[in-house]
């Protein structure tokens, strides 16, 4: 129970970052990618401000032996490199940049009514079906 | 660039309090993967959704316009750009959130490379996008 209302507190607060960074605004983020144009650097002090606040926090916690309310670690183990990894990662960059938005914003933004981030979002989870459908039949070392 | 930057701090406030506590990546891609398709821990997954969304429409009561879509392109992308998204996360195990800000902070090889191949495609299709004429 405590953990739920945790989450949903990460997802709040998630959100307000995201609004309050301009992630949101999807011209923010084709302008990112936009390097040989007309460059927005926004996302790289996004990026760089997220990235230092949980470098620092991973740095002092991982080493307990246990999360504050979990018996155990749920951190991702796999170091292998794959083409999966890579050629997905690919695809959702094109993507990315195609209408400016990655999963979360995406989700945030539906609060703006807009039907297009209502066809992204039913799109996505669309994306995701295919996904799961095809890893059955194929099974991806991802 | 200020509130570019006080806005990564808000994320990686939440990151790190989703770390701290429930011992857990936060990657949206992969959230919204396991409360569609993994039968254990629907709830956390379901009640970080409904965080984000409240977290939405609470934006948009309080400043509309950082949620608001000004942004016009041809209608074509949406659904193209949406099944690659969910497609491609699944696939790379990740997006900007669980590669590019919990994955880099981890200093994950697999998240710094996934995290490259997004940006460096997304670069390269703005930059095709560019030389075609699309406006971006």
């Amino acid at each position: 129970m405590r953990q739920n209302l945790v989450s949903f507190i990460v997802g709040f607060i998630f959100a307000i970052g995201l609004g309050i960074s301009g992630m949101t605004q999807p011209q923010k983020v084709v302008g990112f990618l936009d390097l040989f144009g007309n460059w927005d650097p926004s996302l790289v002090f996004v990026m760089i401000g997220a990235i230092l606040i949980h470098l620092v926090v991973y740095k002092l916690f991982s080493k307990r032996p246990s999360p504050l309310l979990s018996e155990k670690w749920h951190l991702p183990t796999k170091k292998e490199v794959t083409p999966s990894l890579v050629v997905g990662s690919a695809l959702f960059g094109i993507g990315w940049a195609l209408a400016g938005y990655c999963p979360g914003p995406a989700l945030v933004s539906l609060s703006s009514g807009s039907i297009d981030v209502a066809v992204f979002v039913v799109s996505m989870l669309l994306g995701m079906i295919i996904f799961k459908i095809t890893d059955k039949k194929i099974g991806f070392n991802r | 660039m200020r509130e570019a930057f006080l806005g990564g701090i808000l994320i990686g406030l939440a990151v790190s309090v989703m770390l701290v506590f429930n011992g857990r990546v936060t990657g949206i891609s992969g959230i919204i993967q396991g409360s569609l398709f993994e039968s254990d821990g629907k709830f956390w997954r379901i009640s970080l959704l409904l965080g984000l969304i409240l977290g939405g429409l609470t934006l948009s009561i309080l400043n509309p316009e950082l949620v608001s879509q000004t942004y016009t392109i041809e209608k074509w992308r949406y659904p193209v750009a949406g099944i690659l998204v969910g497609f491609g996360t699944l696939l790379g195990s990740g997006c900007t959130s669980g590669h590019g800000v919990c994955g880099i902070s981890r200093l994950s090889v697999r998240s710094i490379l996934a995290t490259m191949s997004f940006i460096g495609f997304g670069i390269l299709t703005v930059f095709i996008l560019r030389m075609f004429g699309v406006t971006v």
